[in-house]
């Protein structure tokens, strides 16, 4: 399955933002992006590297402007200030779509599917920028129809297998119980080919089962895909076990970054989790 | 001269589409649904105040305030008979029910009325204001109009601002279930609303027949558009974004007809609308909606 | 290939639908079965069940609501009349001159729908369907002023009168408001079966085509599908078009049905009408909407013994439909009767015969 993803290279991660020492360029790098919402600053100098087959880890407390961030990155919003570097390629002025195609898949904290297509037809929208064809060729029914068609049909099952979804992909994705929603979420975004991908709570609503179920599959997702993955999460478990290295976000600004264990033993962290200690 | 008098045509004929679009704007605001069988409700006006005048003999006050009541009554009735049941169905299901129920109004007033049109006499029977020797001259339903207008506009202003059924239908057009968690009886305030925008529409149908008097069973279809139009054009859900609108809409109407073309004055109409959509797609005094992501 | 059986079930069973009611009633009317005011009734309903199809594609498909249909319609239908009466001299085959009428007013219409589509695509929801209610009334008005006539030296245009055109004999064949008359009568009832036929292959074909995919999935989820990669602009731009090209086609067999065709018949009623047979029909039903526009095309003649009484009980009907299919306590009373019904079909068959 993964020898027609090109992009990857299997680099080992070692640790990560920002100081560490990437050979290759790394898949993404956000300098210095800001955003106000008239006069409301959300997110202020946001400065992250992410290398190639990295799961990084962006937490903090709720309304610290972390889906902000990834909304940013995908240009649901366009950045006020600072540059997003893209396999080291500038984003600036490319719209969603663009970004997509660009390597940036992601996944909605508020699961966003196409509710009344099927589970194989939302992976086959993924799947539309690279089984090709015209419309005209579509409405005829030319060979290239079927062809592609066929193409598209293997590929999703061969997709939703990775989460053993394939018995479900004539039910309406609509229908679908809420953790299979989530995990159709990720098959949709992978169905894109990203090299980099963005996954906003992706264990919300889980039990701890299910939830342990997700990090392997998460880390199965990074090794045989070879991509980067980036994720927003409030289960201290899941992200203390599966990320490399991990950003804390307060107030729009990053205030620490670090492997797991740095983090977790970092005072400002706790501060911005459980308050300040009163003194005396 | 010739600009003051189609300035103040303009404004008159807006203040009309004023008041209709008032009564789509709130409905608007608080059911969320477009009743398009508003203008036919104005007409169904027009002809109650037609039938007090012509075949009662009432005087002009009593024709008004009749219309008034069985407007008013027939806008709660609608709403009760028609889209109450639908309080949960897809908005396009109200909206063909709203066009089943304009339906309904004119084919029942073609068999009322039949087809022929009415010569409908003024409400309004003061002499015209004549200025500058003469020259300029305003019609006293020109006059009432505009006067009505801002007056219906000042005290809708006063009732959603300080009153308890005001304040209860803007927290229903904000947030139906949060409205009925507070303890708003939301069922009663839809059909306030209702019953509001109607009796206003019972109004503008006889200013309406008053300044253009001929009375037909599709009398109010055009002026229903228009209005929604103007409703649109303000920022619909909007109380001051319909005056506005509709007053805009009258002046842009009768100066296209007079400077530009008589036959293209509603392309014009509809273009202008369509351009301020562009640049304020929800309007000119619409609040902006932002999907959450 | 699997998959792709449940749909092409679907839709073979729709083709089958058209083709058996065309065979029925080209029985009937060749037997002379058929009142006279049913048969003259024939083509209208082919016109309709095309339009229901293709506003279906912007309303049900891609999730617009556009209350304009009946514009582009008219594009079709007064550019249609044009072309055939034009080439009535150097084209002598009927149906030649039809087919010619129906591909120039859907390109006619394809035209003025991207026209109208690149700026009222922009918008959302009420406001995108106010946009589309004033494109339809700025079309018509259009229509109402517009002259055009064709001599030796071609065609002639105008916006203000016939002596406007500056002919050197010829004829006139639009004449502002009063429309077009004296038009041909070259449409047929078999060139609306295969209108139908042709509007439903590209229709369903592109609704099961990764086209139809990337309207649903914008229908469905605009920002998800942003985030796939999808160009928002230009596939709700496609739908549009192709949906007013199909309303133009129709529009051209409509206008070359009657001797006179006025600009007024494609108002805001007509496109109200076409959105009725849709919603009826169920949103994004294709088959429902063909079978309501047909039932409503007919359900006014079949009233006309009522007389003054037949739209009143039309628009009665109307409503009380649109409570019954929408009101949640009558949809569950309906869903438990049916449920009821399809019970007692299983008891008698063993397993349900369920063949996925």
């Amino acid at each position: 399955m993964s020898n027609n993803n090109p992009k990857m290279v299997p680099v080992p991660s070692h640790s990560i933002i920002p100081e560490r020492d990437v050979d290759k360029t790394p898949v993404l790098e956000a300098q210095h992006l800001g955003i106000d919402f008239g006069g409301l600053t959300a997110v202020d100098d946001f400065n992250m590297v992410i290398g190639r087959t990295e799961i990084a880890g962006l937490i903090g407390p709720n309304g610290a402007g972390k889906t902000t961030v990834f909304n940013l990155l995908t240009k649901v919003y366009q950045p006020t200030r600072g540059a997003i570097l893209l396999e080291g390629k500038e984003t600036t002025g490319m719209t969603t779509a663009q970004v997509n195609a660009a390597g940036i898949a992601r996944t909605f904290q508020n699961i966003r599917l196409f509710n009344n297509l099927t589970v194989e037809e939302n992976v086959k929208v993924g799947l539309h920028n690279q089984n090709k064809y015209s419309t005209f060729s579509g409405i005829l029914r030319l060979p290239s129809f079927w062809r592609e068609e066929r193409k598209s049909h293997e590929r999703a099952l061969e997709l939703l297998s990775i989460f053993d979804m394939e018995d479900l992909a004539n039910h309406k994705a609509g229908s679908l119980p809420y953790g299979a929603q989530r995990r159709l979420e990720i098959v949709r975004a992978l169905a894109t080919n990203p090299c980099l991908l963005l996954l906003d709570e992706p264990a919300a609503g889980m039990n701890p089962s299910e939830t342990a179920e997700l990090m392997d599959n998460i880390r199965k997702i990074r090794d045989t895909f070879n991509i980067a993955i980036m994720l927003i999460e409030h289960d201290m478990n899941l992200v203390m076990g599966i990320c490399e290295g991990i950003a804390v976000l307060n107030y729009g600004r990053i205030i620490a970054k670090g492997t797991p264990a740095e983090i977790q033993a970092n005072p400002q962290v706790i501060e911005a989790y459980l308050g300040k200690k009163k003194e005396g | 001269m010739s600009f003051l008098s189609n300035l103040i045509n303009g404004i008159s004929l807006g203040s009309v589409y004023a008041i209709i679009a008032l009564g789509y704007t709130m409905v608007y605001g608080i059911a969320k649904m477009l009743n398009f069988a508003h203008g036919d409700v104005i007409m169904v006006g027009a002809y109650i105040c037609y039938c007090a005048m012509s075949y009662l003999n009432l005087p002009p006050v009593v024709g008004v305030l009749m219309a008034m009541v069985v407007c008013t009554l027939l806008g709660m009735l609608i709403e009760r008979l028609a889209y109450k049941p639908l309080r949960s169905a897809p908005s396009l299901a109200v909206l063909i029910t709203a066009i089943g129920v304009s339906y309904f109004l004119q084919n029942a007033a073609l068999l009322i009325w039949k087809s022929d049109p009415k010569v409908f006499t003024s409400v309004v029977n003061l002499p015209a204001l004549k200025l500058f020797d003469g020259e300029l001259v305003i019609s006293s339903v020109a006059i009432v109009t505009v006067l009505a207008c801002v007056v219906i506009m000042v005290a809708l202003t006063l009732f959603t601002g300080k009153t308890k059924m005001g304040k209860s239908m803007r927290a229903v057009s904000e947030d139906k279930g949060a409205a009925q968690l507070m303890g708003i009886d939301v069922n009663r305030t839809i059909s306030l609303t209702f019953a509001i925008g109607s009796g206003l529409a019972a109004v503008a149908g006889v200013l309406l027949c008053s300044a253009y008097p001929t009375l037909m069973p599709t009398t109010g279809s055009m002026p229903g558009i228009k209005a929604f139009t103007a409703a649109v054009f303000g920022g619909i859900g909007s109380i001051p974004g319909a005056m506005l609108g509709g007053i805009l809409l009258g002046i842009i109407e009768i100066f296209s007809k007079a400077y530009i073309s008589t036959q293209f004055s509603d392309a014009i109409v509809f273009g202008v609308l369509i351009v301020v959509l562009l640049i304020k797609p929800t309007g000119l005094l619409g609040k902006k909606i932002s999907e959450k992501v | 290939m699997k998959k792709l059986s449940k749909s092409t079930r679907s839709n073979f069973i729709t083709y089958g639908i058209v083709v058996a009611a065309f065979i029925v009633m080209q029985i009937l009317s060749s037997g002379g079965k058929l009142s006279s005011s049913l048969s003259g009734q024939l083509i209208p309903i082919c016109v309709y069940i095309s339009l229901a199809i293709s506003l279906n594609l912007t309303v049900g498909i891609l999730g617009e609501l556009s209350l304009g249909h009946a514009g582009f319609m008219s594009v079709g239908a007064f550019t249609g009349v044009v072309v055939s009466m034009s080439l009535q001299s150097s084209i002598a085959s009927d149906p030649i001159r039809l087919l010619l009428a129906m591909i120039v007013g859907a390109v006619i219409a394809a035209i003025a729908g991207i026209i109208v589509g690149v700026p009222v695509l922009r918008l959302r929801g009420d406001y995108l369907a106010i946009v589309t209610l004033a494109f339809g009334e700025i079309i018509k008005n259009i229509l109402n002023n517009l002259y055009v006539g064709v001599d030796g030296s071609g065609l002639h245009f105008s916006v203000t009168d016939t002596a406007a055109l500056g002919m050197d004999g010829g004829m006139v064949l639009i004449n502002g408001p009063m429309g077009a008359s004296g038009v041909n009568k070259i449409a047929t009832f078999t060139a609306g079966f295969i209108l139908i036929l042709v509007t439903l292959f590209v229709v369903l074909n592109l609704i099961n085509s990764r086209t139809g995919r990337a309207i649903m999935a914008i229908r469905d989820n605009r920002i998800a599908a942003e985030s796939v990669g999808l160009n928002i602009t230009k596939y709700k731009l496609l739908a549009f078009v192709i949906s007013a090209a199909l309303a133009g086609a129709a529009g051209a067999l409509y206008a070359t049905n009657y001797s006179t065709i006025m600009p007024k018949k494609f108002d805001f009623n007509t496109s109200i009408l076409i959105l009725v047979f849709v919603v009826l029909g169920g949103m994004g039903n294709i088959r429902g909407g063909m079978i309501a526009a047909a039932i409503l095309t007919v359900l006014p003649e079949v009233l006309r013994a009522m007389n003054d009484y037949r739209m009143l009980i039309y628009a009665i009907v109307l409503i009380l439909v649109m409570l019954f299919t929408n009101n949640e306590k009558a949809v569950q009373i309906r869903k438990n009767i049916t449920g009821k019904i399809v019970g007692v079909f299983r008891k008698k068959q063993p397993e349900g015969g369920a063949e996925e």
